[in-house]
């Protein structure tokens, strides 16, 4: 980092480089960064005129959060880089976003056990709702997919793999490629998939098939049914729906079971 | 209400609009009129009535036709109401939506209010009498592109269905509407008197839109001149400059240094986390997911919440700020923090005991061990598989870990 200097020959050599910099018409740096100062004190006053208009119906309104988002997103400027920016401490954009954060790493958390870290956006939205009690601001999934963004930076392999019209969460660090991603597509429409269903949509070998499989069997993604009737089936916890599964007690596990 | 007229709605040369109420219902005498709720407008010369749903159905009367008029208050699960009554219809009216009545009163029922100032202006309107001095031609039935020259219709009517329209197209494809933001906002001013609150909505997005430009721009510029080196720029500049970007959400191009973004707001953060991380972290042996940390910290602060950049910027920190905790990336990608007295040898070395101890372990058996989350658990395995001191059985069954023996 340069240090200026001070000493007569110090303030010569600056006000040499300033008549050089003027003549090219060229602004100092340091000039740009007493103007921007200035510039972001306009800023703020507006922001607050801005805020004092707007701030409620952001709170309540999923869509004016989109347009927001999306007017920001155009110039390459992010709301919710930090909690200490503007936007957080007068728009209040930001603790709505950082919250549900923490709920969707919650969420995850709870259920990874079954689905191995994938999760439908559609689930994970209900379980977010539910949790935030009757009360609570609304959320779209919009609201979701931004928050699932900005947890990303935190490396702990939160990703969104776009599936039959909509996503799957992933919230552990597997190693998914194209191939798992495809196969996933695959058996969105009934929560499973067998090794001749990828053989004939994917004109895949059976080597190839059944290695993918083998992966996502290993990660917990998915789980396999050998008594499904003609050949073993691949099923997928993620994408169990309420019409095709539902939660049992032990209790009631240990009665059903043959 | 044979005393109404199909219209347009556009308003003509010298008719000016007086007021306007929406949510009003129309009333044949005491019956309620065979139309929808609707908007009532006074102009200086009609009184007008359009339906909200169907911008067609637009009807009009001449103020001339009013003798007298009446408030009626409202009741219960009744709306305030002004009664007005007409004189006999004229024999070159036009046709309307109703041939003939019973009834020579109307009734002008407000479901949304607005009923006290409506009355005002009527009053003032039917005192003035201005439609005396003004007379308007015939109300022209075809649209006006081609007649511009003749009227400055403000035709309200087709205003709104161009607004309704461009509303629908706005909220379809946002990123289309903001390719308006390069022409001049000529229109918004106009129209926010008529038009809902949404349009004031963008209209200020897009005064923010300019502005964000403009700064965006200067720290663009002010940034290629720190890379270049250009000037003698102080280093207390530089994070000022630092700062700047950081309150505004603009990635920082400057530098991409371990120190993060260098700011006094992550530095104070990060020795805030140096104490708030002690405690916990003793009692996870030494190691949290940066995950876990968010939801720690979050959870704990209630609000002015940290962003998950906040907490990997601070998190960098720790070893300039010298504090006993460091920021940790595994080959996996997965983020961790860890006490620094907690050394990478004690953890493989507690990790083959474990494992040596049961013969072989998956991470979930490590995990319900230690009383650790998973995650970590088999980050220590993979790190101990590393230094070449477990080996790896990868089967359907699971991934499990033996001692390696070679």
């Amino acid at each position: 980092m340069h240090r200026r200097g001070v000493g007569a020959g110090a303030i010569a050599k600056k006000k040499l480089a300033e008549a050089k910099y003027k003549e090219r018409g060229t602004v100092l740096a340091e000039d740009q960064i007493v103007q921007m100062s200035k510039q972001l004190e306009t800023f703020k006053s507006n922001l607050e005129e801005f805020a004092s208009k707007h701030k409620q119906e952001i709170r309540k309104n999923s869509e004016f959060r989109v347009q927001f988002q999306e007017m920001c997103a155009t110039i390459g400027v992010d709301p919710l880089a930090s909690g200490k920016g503007f936007w957080s401490e007068m728009l209040g954009v930001g603790d709505f976003y950082y919250e549900l954060g923490v709920q969707i790493v919650e969420v995850c958390l709870a259920l990874k056990h079954r689905n191995g870290g994938l999760i439908t956006l559609d689930e994970l939205h209900q379980r977010v709702l539910k949790g935030r009690g009757k009360f609570a601001q609304d959320v779209s999934q919009d609201d979701l997919m931004r928050a699932i963004k900005k947890l990303k930076v935190m490396g702990n392999g939160f990703g969104m793999i776009p599936v039959g019209g909509s996503y799957l969460v992933q919230s552990v660090p597997a190693e998914l490629n194209m191939d798992h991603t495809v196969v996933l597509q695959l058996a969105e429409k009934k929560g499973y998939v067998s090794v001749s269903e990828i053989k004939d949509s994917l004109k895949w070998e059976k080597e190839r098939a059944c290695h993918i499989l083998d992966h996502l069997l290993k990660e917990g993604l998915a789980w396999l049914d050998s008594q499904a009737p003609g050949e073993a089936q691949y099923w997928l916890p993620a994408l169990f729906s309420e019409s095709t599964s539902r939660d049992v007690t032990p209790e009631e596990a240990n009665q059903m079971t043959p | 209400m044979d005393r109404f007229s199909w219209s347009n709605g556009l308003l003509e040369i010298n008719e000016t609009l007086v007021i306007q109420q929406r949510g009003v219902r129309l009333y044949d005498g005491d019956d309620k009129a065979k139309l929808d709720v609707g908007v009532v407008l006074l102009s200086t010369h009609r009184l007008i009535w359009r339906d909200v749903k169907n911008h067609e159905c637009c009807i009009a009367m001449p103020l001339s036709q009013i003798i007298l008029f009446e408030e009626q208050a409202a009741g219960i699960g009744k709306s305030a109401k002004i009664v007005i009554h007409l004189h006999a219809t004229p024999a070159n009216k036009e046709p309307g939506p109703y041939q003939h009545s019973k009834y020579s009163f109307i009734k002008l029922s407000f479901k949304e209010h607005g009923q006290i100032e409506f009355y005002r202006r009527l009053t003032e309107e039917m005192t003035q009498k201005r439609w005396e001095n003004t007379p308007v031609s015939q109300p022209i039935s075809t649209g006006t592109g081609s007649q511009a020259g003749r009227t400055r219709a403000v035709g309200i009517v087709g205003i709104e269905r161009k607004i309704e329209e461009k509303r629908k197209e706005t909220d379809k494809n946002i990123s289309e509407a903001f390719e308006d933001l390069s022409k001049p906002l000529i229109f918004y001013p106009l129209y926010c008197m008529i038009v809902q609150t949404s349009y004031l909505w963008i209209s200020n997005l897009c005064q923010a839109h300019i502005l964000l430009c403009e700064m965006v721009e200067l720290s663009r510029s002010i940034a290629n001149k720190i890379k270049d080196k250009q000037g003698d720029i102080t280093e207390d500049e530089t994070i000022r400059f630092k700062s700047y970007l950081l309150s505004m959400g603009i990635a920082n191009p400057v530098t991409r240094d371990t120190y993060g973004s260098g700011t006094h707001y992550h530095m104070q953060l990060a020795k805030q986390l140096g104490d708030m991380l002690q405690a916990p972290l003793e009692e996870r042996g030494g190691m949290m997911a940066l995950t876990e940390v968010y939801c720690l910290v979050n959870r704990a602060r209630g609000m002015e919440l940290l962003s998950p950049e906040d907490l990997v910027n601070a998190c960098k920190m720790f070893e300039s700020l010298k504090l006993p905790l460091r920021l940790r990336v595994f080959d996996s990608g997965v983020m961790v923090v860890q006490l620094q007295s907690h050394s990478e040898e004690e953890m493989i070395a507690s990790a083959l005991d474990n494992v040596l101890d049961k013969g072989s372990l998956t991470a979930e058996e490590f995990a319900k061990l230690l009383g650790l989350s998973v995650l970590l658990c088999k980050e220590r395995l993979l790190l101990a598989e590393k230094m070449g001191h477990l080996c790896r059985d990868d089967s359907v069954e699971g991934l499990r870990f033996y001692p390696n023996r070679f």
